[in-house]
């Protein structure tokens, strides 16, 4: 009892701290926030992984004034689960902040950058705690309004402004299926109530709308293809660290509500667990096909959020479809590495945030073709930044390979266990998997040798420089987080297997604790980066390299390489864009030779996204056009009498229909 | 239990010893059907020899990831060797689901070649980082295909069951489901190596190169330590397709272990023919020949829950 008040004061304190911090002078308003909101994650985090560790389920409940639904507020595994990244992560972001959004700097946006900062935490925890449908909206749309306003604090210009809007359209649609969501679910059930249904509730049409509009709803927040379309603008465009907390945490809010309604609802009829695989594997290997054409690097980010989801959401999907088949190895090793995922992943993306916006700070530019060399003039940056790149890419020995292989092991184990199950269709997931991880590679050497290695390429990444403490401290214990679970993998599945507890049970804890694999992993991760090291070691030996100059590249023999000549991002992904530029759709402007002594002219590519901007907003022009048409067919002739009388008609058939279907 | 020792003793030893004499087979067979008597057999040893005698030449441009590519990318296809059953009874390290360890270990080497080439700040090594990246986003589905055929097929997650004790009865249940993922693994082989006909490794035109673009810059010990990595993946991913083919696993040590050098040089040898009587493909048809092994393999997973 006393853990769930001490969580809940976090969530409030972190809530009102930005209010709070209007209180104080202008000089130390940074540095009041971000204390109040590193204490507040320190004792969430601190008490949220107590109730992971020890097991317990935490419920409180009592009346409220509203007329429908109740204060039940729950805390069981899985919510103690994802408490932790949603305490630890918006706090190490509220000290980055400090640093990277001062006051002094952005007089017009850093109070209520704070405000809106503190609430998108506190509504964060809300959702997590929440055990009533409408309890749960209350704090979703806080969560909702508090990132917008976030988003928006990122600049005046019209591209934060479109984002900011696409962003506050989506989340309300998935709001609105939400709503539709509970609503039916209190229809079937009789209460607002988050908790598994009886068997025998609901007709198989009921299950199956209630399983669409929550996937609907929530998936809109997590970011699944094709529903993704205001995460990129969003988070590109806000600032910095406000990125690292959408991708790293809000979007898991979606997934969990995702996991929620999965175990909410019985797990037959199968096509469920296949459209969250089949959605998942779409999701990971498109994103990053989109993630590979993109000149900014926040974009580039931000697809690497959705390409991360997806993985989650085929892990989620293998664990549905062994609970409906009754394959236990699929789901206690699919749930564990969607749920260690989540840590992973909240780790590792927000960890690149941070590292882009200390570029972005450094250079002022979010192009990556602009910069280059930024390893000579950041080196601690670059470092971390190489760690990063390593631990999205999932490759051993960091933590992102952790979680993949273990949904990896969760389609070998079952193929080689007992004769059945699902067979060949599971090949599609760790098909999506692998070729994930393949492009993976490539999309974060595009990220990591454009910016850090190599000449700069202009004046502003010749410019740059490490980052103060404030904006270092906060990487590098991500940094150091990431390499941890990395190096301990049998640790983090323990922590995973408490987490799905609640779905699997106690034996399930049990039967997951024992996998002897992990302990080998530990040791080989080890071994190879002591052998790495000394190789280094021996290598940098300053007896082995020549005389004291160093001469420029020699690249077989071009005598003046200019910085312009490198291969860019561009480059790198060309050939794979071109083969799947039937997809991807990017759009090429060549440039114009008329004549025989043409004028300067450019050559430009752009990725836009397919969904948004070739289908959904031709779209609603479209149906814009027509109904201002519609509108505009009136004019000058009693126009507001006319709309009044179709009102009037609307409104009847309304009526009529609704009387023939009580009748 | 002492025999597990040996075994484990005698991999290593193999690891360490034998990548460049399969470099100097396939180099003497392409002279041979050139009509040529080419270097010596251990030729290639003395040239690691000598490069680690001789000083670098470090550019001003690059960085610690120039140096520390070579080392990471050795060390990992060395932690990848480890996994592979190589004697045909257990490899030294296995585990269940080592076999995306292995995987993965690869890619990691792959991360770090592709950094150091971006280090050198030289749109040529780009080139070959571009071209290699693309190349090997085809050839992992082909890999991971023929992995999960041999798993099916096998009924064991580890390596050391799927190239080890159990693919030997596979050969009389499910033979052309384990010739398809051979031909296709040998594809993936020739790609992720440098070999004719996706890469030239004895050229030095832009037309033409992948793996040789990526290093032109590291010298002396750091391009000794590429060579001996290159080597050894060569002999690691040829390793597999050896085990796949010649399937022995008998109690004489000395029997596995013999028949075991024997394959391999075989294969290099096959590698060399390969090389001698084929041209390179053009670049723009390397994408189709790699999602073609990917058919293949994926064939061979179809044809096998079929049964």
């Amino acid at each position: 009892m006393i853990s769930l008040i001490l969580i809940g004061a976090a969530a409030g304190f972190a809530g009102i701290s930005g209010m709070l911090s209007l209180l104080l002078p202008r000089r130390s308003r940074d540095q009041f926030f971000a204390a109040c909101m590193v204490l507040s994650g320190a004792v969430g985090t601190a008490v949220s992984l107590f109730l992971l560790v020890s097991g317990q389920t935490l419920a409180y409940e009592s009346p409220w004034l509203l007329p429908i639904g109740r204060f039940a507020v729950r805390l069981d595994s899985l919510s103690a689960f994802f408490l932790v990244p949603v305490f630890l992560v918006p706090s190490l972001a509220a000290l980055f902040g400090s640093s990277y959004w001062k006051e002094e700097e952005h007089r017009s946006s850093a109070g209520f950058l704070r405000i809106a900062f503190g609430l998108l935490a506190a509504g964060m925890a809300g959702v997590l705690l929440a055990q009533d449908g409408v309890l749960l909206l209350i704090a979703w749309e806080i969560m909702a309004l508090s990132a917008f306003f976030a988003i928006a604090a990122g600049g005046a210009g019209a591209e934060v402004r479109s984002a900011a809007w696409v962003y506050l359209v989506a989340t309300h649609v998935g709001t609105l299926s939400l709503v539709g969501c509970f609503t039916l679910l209190s229809a079937v059930t009789g209460s607002f109530d988050l908790v598994p249904l009886a068997s025998g509730v609901g007709t198989g049409r009921e299950l199956s709308w209630l399983f669409v509009l929550g996937l609907v709803g929530f998936g809109l927040k997590a970011g699944i293809m094709p529903l993704h379309v205001w995460l990129p603008g969003a988070h590109a465009n806000a600032p910095s660290h406000v990125s690292a907390v959408l991708s790293g945490v809000m979007l898991k809010i979606g997934v969990y509500g995702v996991i929620r309604i999965c175990w909410m609802l019985p797990s037959e009829p199968l096509w469920k667990s296949w459209l969250l695989i089949g959605l998942g594997a779409g999701s990971a290997v498109l994103a990053l096909l989109f993630a590979l054409g993109q000149h900014d690097y926040k974009r580039l980010l931000a697809y690497s959020s959705i390409e991360n989801i997806g993985i989650l959401i085929t892990g989620l999907g293998l664990a549905h479809l062994g609970h409906a088949m009754g394959r236990p190895i699929l789901t206690l090793l699919g749930l564990a590495g969607a749920l260690l995922h989540v840590w992973n992943h909240a780790l590792f993306k927000s960890l690149l945030f941070f590292i882009a916006g200390t570029t972005l700070h450094a250079t002022g530019t979010r192009r990556l073709n602009a910069l280059g060399g930024l390893g000579k003039k950041m080196p601690k940056t670059a470092a971390v930044a190489a760690i990063a790149c390593l631990a999205a890419a999932a490759l051993p020995p960091l933590n992102g390979f952790v979680s993949e292989w273990l949904l990896y092991r969760a389609v070998l184990g079952d193929w080689t266990a007992s004769p059945g199950g699902a067979g060949l269709p599971l090949a599609v997931a760790v098909l999506a998997i692998a070729l994930a991880g393949a492009l993976a590679i490539a999309v974060f050497i595009r990220f990591f040798g454009t910016a850090f290695l190599g000449q700069e390429r202009t004046e502003s990444a010749a410019a740059a420089h490490d980052p103060s403490r404030g904006m270092l401290a906060p990487m590098v214990i991500l940094t150091g987080l990431c390499l941890g679970i990395g190096l301990l993998p049998a640790g983090a599945l323990w922590m995973a297997a408490r987490g799905s507890a609640f779905w699997i049970g106690s034996d399930g804890v049990a039967a997951l604790a024992a996998t002897p694999a992990l302990w080998t992993m530990t040791a080989i991760g080890i071994g190879l980066l002591a052998l790495a090291a000394t190789w280094f070691a021996v290598l940098r030996n300053p007896a082995r390299s020549s005389a004291p100059s160093r001469p420029g590249t020699w690249g077989c023999g071009y005598a003046r390489p200019s910085a312009r000549m490198q291969y860019g991002e561009s480059s790198l992904a060309q050939s794979l864009i071109g083969l799947v530029r039937g997809i991807v759709l990017p759009r090429r402007k060549l440039p114009s030779l008329a004549g025989p002594f043409p004028a300067s002219s450019a050559f430009e590519t752009d990725t836009p996204d397919v969904v948004l901007d070739r289908a959904m907003l031709p779209a609603f022009g479209w149906v814009a056009r027509g109904l201002t048409r519609f509108r505009q067919m009136h004019r000058g002739r009693g126009r507001v009498q006319v709309q009044i009388l179709y009102l009037v008609v609307g409104l009847l058939l309304l009526l009529a229909f609704a009387s023939k279907g009580e009748g | 239990m002492t025999n597990r020792w040996i075994d484990a003793a005698l991999g290593v030893l193999l690891l360490l010893t034998l990548p460049f004499l399969l470099q100097g087979v396939i180099i003497k067979t392409k002279a041979f059907f050139g009509g040529r008597s080419g270097p010596p057999l251990l030729q290639p040893y003395y040239d690691f020899f000598k490069l680690l005698r001789k000083q670098m030449v470090l550019s001003r441009t690059t960085s610690w990831v120039f140096l520390a590519g070579p080392a990471i990318s050795l060390t990992a296809i060395l932690g990848a060797s480890l996994l592979l059953p190589l004697g045909g009874r257990s490899a030294p390290i296995h585990f269940a689901g080592d076999l995306v360890l292995f995987a993965y270990l690869l890619a990691l080497s792959r991360f770090f070649t592709a950094a150091a080439a971006l280090d050198t700040g030289s749109s040529f090594e780009g080139m070959g980082a571009a071209r290699e990246l693309t190349f090997a986003a085809l050839a992992e589905p082909a890999l991971f295909l023929g992995l999960l055929a041999l798993v099916k097929a096998t009924g064991s997650m580890e390596l050391s069951g799927l190239l080890g004790h159990a693919i030997a009865p596979v050969w009389s249940t499910a033979a052309a489901t384990l010739v398809l993922v051979a031909a296709g693994l040998f594809v993936v082989v020739l790609a992720e190596n440098s070999r004719i006909p996706v890469d030239d490794p004895n050229t030095h035109l832009e037309l033409t190169m992948i793996h040789e673009v990526m290093v032109l810059d590291h010298s002396g010990p750091a391009l000794g330590l590429i060579h001996y990595g290159a080597a050894l993946k060569f002999f690691a991913m040829t390793s597999i397709i050896a085990r796949l083919v010649v399937p022995v696993s008998t109690e004489s040590i000395l029997f596995n272990w013999s028949v075991f050098v024997a394959a391999m040089i075989g294969l290099a040898v096959v590698v060399g023919v390969v090389e001698s009587v084929m041209a390179r493909l053009q670049l723009v048809l390397v994408p189709n020949l790699l999602i073609g092994a990917g058919m293949l393999t994926g064939l061979a997973l179809v044809l096998l829950f079929m049964r």
